[in-house]
This record gives C-alpha cells, structure tokens and sequence, in this order.
C-alpha cells in the first residue's frame, strides 16, 4: 500500500513540475520586452557566458570526434574497398545526429549546469526576491535572456561542431589515410540533401537547445536556496537535460528521417 | 570584462556560425556546384552506359588521378551517354585516340572513369572528343550472362 501511494505521490509531482516548467517557459516568453535596447545588451551578455565559452570545448570535442569517425570507418569500410564513401558516412552521422546531439550534452554541462548554480545562487541569496521587490520581473530580467541566449547558441555551437568534425575528418582521411580528396567532397555532396539533412539537424539543435536551457533555469528557479540544494539542482540540470536529449532526439528522429 | 570586449566576442560567435552554415551549404550539401579554382580543358566522352558515374568523379591516366567528371547528359542523336571530363591542364599528353573505360574501385566502390593512352601523337585538347569507350560493367548483367550460359548446358 504505502509503494503504491509513493507512486501516486511521485507522480503526481512530476507532472506538476512539467506544468510549472511550462509555465516558466511561457510567463518568460510571452511577455512583451518594455525596452528592446536593454532586452539586446542583456541577451549579448548571456551570449557571451553561454555561447563564447563554450566554444572551446565545442570545438576540441568535433575536432576529436571527427577525427575518430574517420578512422573508425576507414577500418570498416577499406574491407569493402569502399573507403571513397567516407565523406559520406562522416557527413551524415554528423549532421544528422551526432553534431546536434553531443554538442547538446556538452552545453549541458558546460553551459546548463552553470545557470543553474547561477540562478539557484540567485535565489539562494534572496536577489531574485530583491528584485521583486524593486517591481523587476526576474522572469522577464533573469530568465528570457538567458532562454533566448541559449536557444540562439545551441545551433551556432552545433554547426560550429559539424563544420570542425567535417574537416577534421577530411584532414585525417586525405591527410593519412590517402582517400581522394574529391571523391571525399563529391561522396558527401551527392549524399547530404540541404533540407532533408542540414536544415532537420539545425532545427533539432534549436529544440535541444530550448530543452537544455529550459530545465536548466528551471531547476535553478525551483531549487531548494541552501548549499546542498543548489548542488543537487546543478546536478539534476544536467542528468535531466542529458536524458531528455537523447529522448527527444529518438522522437525527432522519427518525425523527421522515419518512413 | 569591458562591455565591447563581451560583443566583439559575441559578435565573433555568430559569424563563425555564419560561415559554418554557408559551409554546411556550399561545401558539403553541395548547394550551388563545386568551385573548380585550377585551370582545366573540357573533353567529352560517348558511352552507351555510364550507371554508376556520378559527376564530380574522378578521372585518372594510368592509375593517376588527372580530372574530374563534369557532367553527365544524354546525346539525343546518337543516344549516348555524354560525359563532360574537365581534365587538368597539366595533362597535356593524352593522345586523340585514347580510350576511355568506366571503372570500379573495387567490387563495390565508387565508378570512375579510366584512360588508356593510344597511337596517335596528337593530344587532346579542349572540344576534343573521344568515342573508343567501354560502358559500365554492371553485376546484374554478368550474374544474368552467367546464369544463361549454365542454362544453356544444361540444355544440351
């Protein structure tokens, strides 16, 4: 009796806590910008803390990334003799999954569990309360730019991520493993279709990047403003973000490539 | 951090994602056709069967890559295959009676198209064209040839 009233419980928290995501979500969006001047300088600055810094990291991983794709398919494929495909191969996994889905799991932890211990802080130290009382909406001056900032970031970083990877791969096959550099390219454009390929990538990394940011300011906002609260919300932040990318990746996937 | 210092950063940012979408585009989904930046002579080719070849291919002379394929029309007068091969200028030694084979890399690989050298001392140059091909080599019609050929045997 009582494990069943435990689920009941967890429940009927969880789906409460999707509402009140949701409700973040839209409270901070569809309120109307009082100043555009203010609203821009401020999305500039989350830009800056969630975007510019995290390109490094972005960067290094497609660099590596790319470089093992390569190889790892140069292995299967030059059994076939069919190593010319490798352009191919290396574009396709990238921008379809591979380039919006790690670079999603990266900004959630570089970037995702950084909001959170910074809103959670926030709120730990009653600046999210001070605000309100200067009649400052913290969702509007805390939370939208940050939302925003993110939603831009994520396929920014992602195609960042693609274009290193690509290139990457191309060095390690033309530079190391003789493939013909143009049999390479021209593999890779007669492959990848502009819509079907590079615009559904782009248009998963903007929903993985609202997902990311999302949960993680959520987890921020909602977190318990003591010490060990804000630590398990930044962890929270990033186990949740993770998991629901790869889910919604499968969704997304489906819609998109399926049939 | 001064406040220029954050958007020329931020502003840094977004062009790189610029140019990695005009990239993603251009480069490797192939939006508009590839750029072909080293000088090049256009030679067309005659084959009755070209399934497989794909422009952009590569086009080689003993073994040594020398051009790529251009493009790939249908010549409605003698009902042929034309594939327009943008050879390099720097082969200059091909003569005019070459022949010109589609070729596989491997059993499974990529279709490319293979120049033997001929006779004549006089080289290809740009408009020339060569018509001594040898088509596709396509596996559905070899395992079918076979096939009949064991059931004529069979027959007798």
């Amino acid at each position: 009796m009582q494990s069943v009233i435990k689920v009941g419980r967890s429940s009927i928290a969880s789906v409460q806590a999707l509402g009140r995501l949701a409700c973040l979500f839209a409270q901070s969006l569809l309120q109307k910008p009082t100043n555009l001047k203010q609203e821009f300088s401020l999305i500039t600055a989350q830009l800056y803390s969630v975007g510019v810094l995290s390109l490094l990291i972005i960067a290094l991983s497609g660099l590596f990334i790319g470089m093992v794709l390569a190889l790892q398919g140069y292995t299967v494929l030059s059994r076939f003799g069919a190593t010319e495909a490798l352009g191919q191969l290396v574009s396709l996994s990238l921008i379809r999954e591979l380039g919006p889905v790690v670079a999603a799991l990266l900004f959630a932890g570089r970037a995702g569990s950084a909001l959170t211990a910074e809103v959670g802080f926030m709120k730990a130290t009653e600046q999210l309360s001070a605000l309100e009382m200067m009649a400052v909406n913290p969702l509007t001056y805390i939370i939208r730019p940050r939302l925003i900032a993110g939603m831009i970031a994520m396929p920014i970083l992602a195609l960042i991520f693609n274009m290193v990877a690509i290139y990457s791969a191309w060095y390690v096959c033309v530079a190391l493993l003789h493939v013909d550099s143009g049999s390479f390219w021209a593999n890779m454009q007669n492959a990848v279709d502009f819509r079907l390929d590079v615009i559904n990538g782009l248009i998963k990394s903007l929903c993985f990047g609202v997902v990311v940011t999302l949960i993680a300011l959520y987890q921020g906002y909602e977190s318990i403003p003591t010490t060990e609260g804000i630590g398990r919300a930044t962890t929270n932040s990033v186990v949740l973000s993770s998991i629901s990318v790869l889910g919604l990746d499968f969704l997304l996937t489906a819609f998109m490539f399926g049939t | 951090m001064s406040k220029t210092k954050v958007e020329l950063s931020v502003g840094v940012l977004v062009c790189l994602g610029l140019l990695a979408f005009v990239f993603m585009a251009f480069r490797v989904s192939g939006l508009a056709g590839s750029t072909s930046s080293s000088k090049q002579y256009q030679v067309s080719a005659y084959f009755d069967n070209v399934s497989g070849l794909v422009e952009g291919a590569k086009v080689t002379f003993a073994g040594v890559t020398v051009g790529r394929v251009q493009s790939i029309s249908i010549e409605p007068k003698s009902s042929k295959a034309k594939v327009l091969l943008a050879l390099n200028e720097q082969a200059n030694y091909i003569s005019t009676d070459a022949t010109a084979v589609v070729q596989t890399a491997g059993i499974l690989g990529e279709k490319y198209i293979g120049l033997t050298q001929g006779a004549e001392s006089e080289v290809l140059a740009a408009g020339s064209e060569i018509f001594d091909t040898q088509s596709s080599l396509i596996l559905e019609d070899l395992i079918g040839k076979l096939v009949m050929a064991f059931v004529k045997k069979d027959d007798k």
